[in-house]
């Protein structure tokens, strides 16, 4: 019996036995597609987790002060900030710092913005022309503020994409101007639309020069202290030499040691691959479950698939009377088993596809397909038909044809 | 009668077959031996039980003896390898069952074709020889019919087809009108003595007297020993 023979019978069986060609063919698709949706889902969320933390800026680096303990009694967050201007100059010197490519340092204060009767509370940032690049920003509208502005000192801003809707609704911005605590302020440009990172909403803030902030909004007895800087690394690589010396820095021009140190550095990294391990462990629990659908699915399919050649043993027994050799059944079986899973195994991946498309919509979540995972699952499936579908055909083919023919 | 011996196509030596079931044995043939020579018309007749059909798997390579010798045109089956009986059974035998045992899902060109295949024949030649042999049962207008389609007779017809397509020399026929009426018994009497005068070896196996009268001759069979052996059987009595 050539190729062409084999194939025709095979096909005219799938054919005559619709039902359980069907049954077969939807286990097969049913635990694909739940291998290529669920693994997909769990990618998505880590993808989603690491695209909110890059959001802060890469190559990241945050500086916050640590209360003075040196009455034993630690005073309240930001009471009295221990880091200042000059610790941004110090940072930003190539010679102390190799590996910090840029210092945003930022005062900032929760405050109201006024425009006309219209008045917005707000989180409202000193800083220097850095901070764009720093926190990974782009200006959407305007321009961002200049290093002229900053030794102006000069009263511009730029604004939040919330800001400017709660403040100006659809109107542009550009060119109105605020008051902040009594002083004016013209916006000068918008920010891009990021959404909120891990900390805040990053669309909810103003910019304005780091000096203004201090002559004009700053509360503080040392109008040159602010409440946070960050710092870009040269690279990701040269993270932990920047952190190294960032802290060796601020250690020796505070005067302190290492046990009282008065600062904290915090990178984006260590949040990040917290985050990465916890959605791994996630994306293991749910390849797990997936894949024990798909193993329940199989064990359908091989239910499907014993049964049938069960009932075909007679036929198998007719085709050896004829003349069948066993090899010549065997490889009907085969042909049989294997397009029927080759088939349920192509319209999973095509619905796994199509749901990994459509499921975002409805989710507000992505859904990342894993090559990887969808040829395994494919594989599994495939290797499921074909044991079922051939093994117990295999042995039928070895049987004395009276005994197949008389089986029942 | 006195005709020069010829070499027997089949021949059965002291041939026992047991079966095991459980705890009991059955010994469905218990020491058979028997000759059939080329272009001879057999009738096996015994009674139910009497172990006819377990003899036909035998001759045809169904099957194979627990103990005893089966040459088949010469050949001892029981050296032959598993694609050498299945080329015995495609190319040398044609069987008709009791059952019909045909593909339902198959028309009945289709049932009739299925030895051709595994012959390893073109389609179109397939086609050619079995509307050609089922023309010759006399079913030339029901070729696309499957078999739900065909009276139990026409169903016994497309076996007798199948059974005659690849041109066998041998054709083993187990109760073939065992599950018919009358008139349909008579077709296929007719049908098996027409392949004897073409020349074809034919052995029989029924119940009924009146089928086993289209035989030229008779074996009686009982107890899975051959009673008498009428015209040239070697006759192995039992008491
Ligand atoms: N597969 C089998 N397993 C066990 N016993 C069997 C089997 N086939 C036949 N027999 C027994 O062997 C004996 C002969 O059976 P069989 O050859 O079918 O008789 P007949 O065809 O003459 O009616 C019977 O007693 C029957 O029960
Ligand atoms: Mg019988």
């Amino acid at each position: 019996m050539n190729l062409l023979e084999t194939f025709r019978t095979a096909g005219e069986a799938i054919r005559s036995h619709r039902m359980r060609s069907i049954l077969t063919m939807l286990g097969i698709l049913i635990g694909i597609a739940a291998v290529i949706l669920t693994v997909g889902l769990g990618k998505g969320a880590q993808q989603q987790v690491r695209d909110e933390i890059n959001k802060l800026g890469s190559n990241l680096l945050i500086v916050s002060p640590g209360s003075t303990t040196t009455s034993g009694i630690r005073g309240g967050r930001g009471s009295a900030s221990t880091l200042t201007m000059s610790d941004a100059v110090t940072l930003s010197n190539a010679a102390v710092a190799p590996d910090i490519k840029q210092v945003a340092p930022v005062a900032s204060s929760s405050l109201s913005v006024v425009a006309g009767n219209t008045n917005w509370t707000t989180n409202v940032v000193g800083t220097t022309v850095d901070w764009l690049t720093v926190r990974a920003r782009n200006v959407a509208q305007g321009r961002f503020i200049t290093q002229d502005d900053v030794d102006q000192g000069r009263q511009v801003m730029v604004i939040g994409s919330t800001v400017s809707s709660e403040l100006f609704g659809q109107r542009s911005p550009v060119g109105q101007t605020v008051t902040v605590s009594g002083n004016t302020f013209s916006i000068i440009g918008v920010l891009d639309t990021i959404g909120s990172s891990t900390t805040a909403d990053e669309d909810d803030q103003v910019v304005i020069p780091q000096t203004s902030y201090a002559s004009r909004i700053s509360t503080s007895a040392n109008r040159s202290s602010i409440t946070t800087m960050y710092i870009e690394a040269t690279s990701q690589s040269s993270l932990s030499a920047a952190y190294q010396e960032a802290t060796n820095a601020l250690t020796t021009s505070h005067g302190v040691t290492g046990t009282n140190r008065d600062f904290s550095i915090s990178s984006q990294q260590s949040l990040l691959t917290t985050a990465t391990s916890t959605d791994q462990t996630l994306t293991v629990l749910l390849a797990g479950v997936a894949g024990i659908s798909l193993l329940v699915g199989g064990l359908g399919v091989m239910n499907i698939m014993l049964v049938s050649v069960t009932e075909r043993i007679r036929e198998i027994g007719l085709r050896k009377a004829l003349g069948a050799t066993p090899s010549a059944i065997r490889r009907q079986f085969l042909v049989e088993a294997s397009s029927l899973g080759l088939s349920g195994g192509i319209l999973g991946l095509t619905l796994g596809i199509v749901g990994a498309v459509v499921l975002p919509h409805f989710l507000n979540q992505p859904v990342l397909i894993s090559p990887f995972a969808a040829a395994g699952a494919v594989a599994v499936a495939l290797v499921i038909g074909i044991v079922a579908g051939v093994y117990p055909a295999s042995r039928a083919a070895r049987l004395a044809p009276i005994d197949a023919l008389r089986s029942e | 009668m006195s005709a020069p011996p010829k070499t027997p196509i089949l021949q059965l030596i002291d041939v026992r077959k047991t079966y095991a079931t459980g705890h009991l044995e059955v010994e469905a043939l218990a020491g058979v031996s028997l000759d059939v020579s080329e272009g001879d018309y057999v009738a096996v007749m015994g009674p139910s039980g009497s172990g006819k059909s377990t003899l036909m798997h035998i001759l045809g390579c169904l099957d194979s003896p627990t103990s005893g010798l089966y040459r088949l045109a010469g050949t001892d089956v029981s050296t032959m390898s598993e694609a050498e009986l299945a080329e015995v059974r495609n190319r040398r035998i044609g069987f008709v069952f009791q059952q019909f045992n045909l593909l339902p899902s198959l028309a009945a060109w289709r049932n009739v074709e299925l030895p051709l295949i595994y012959a390893g024949m073109p389609r179109a030649q397939r086609r050619k020889l079995a509307f050609a042999s089922l023309e010759r049962v006399g079913l030339a207008d029901r070729v696309e019919h499957r078999p739900g389609e065909l009276s139990g007779g026409q169903q016994q017809r497309v076996a007798v087809a199948r059974a005659l397509v690849t041109d066998p020399a041998l054709i083993l026929a187990d109760e073939p009108t065992g599950n018919l009426d009358s008139r349909s018994t008579e077709d296929v009497l007719a049908l098996l003595s027409e392949l004897h005068d073409a020349g074809r070896t034919i052995v029989l196996i029924t119940h009924e007297a009146e089928v086993a009268a289209a035989a030229a001759r008779t074996v009686r069979i009982r107890d899975g020993l051959v009673d008498t052996g009428e015209l040239t059987g070697r006759a192995v009595r039992s008491g």
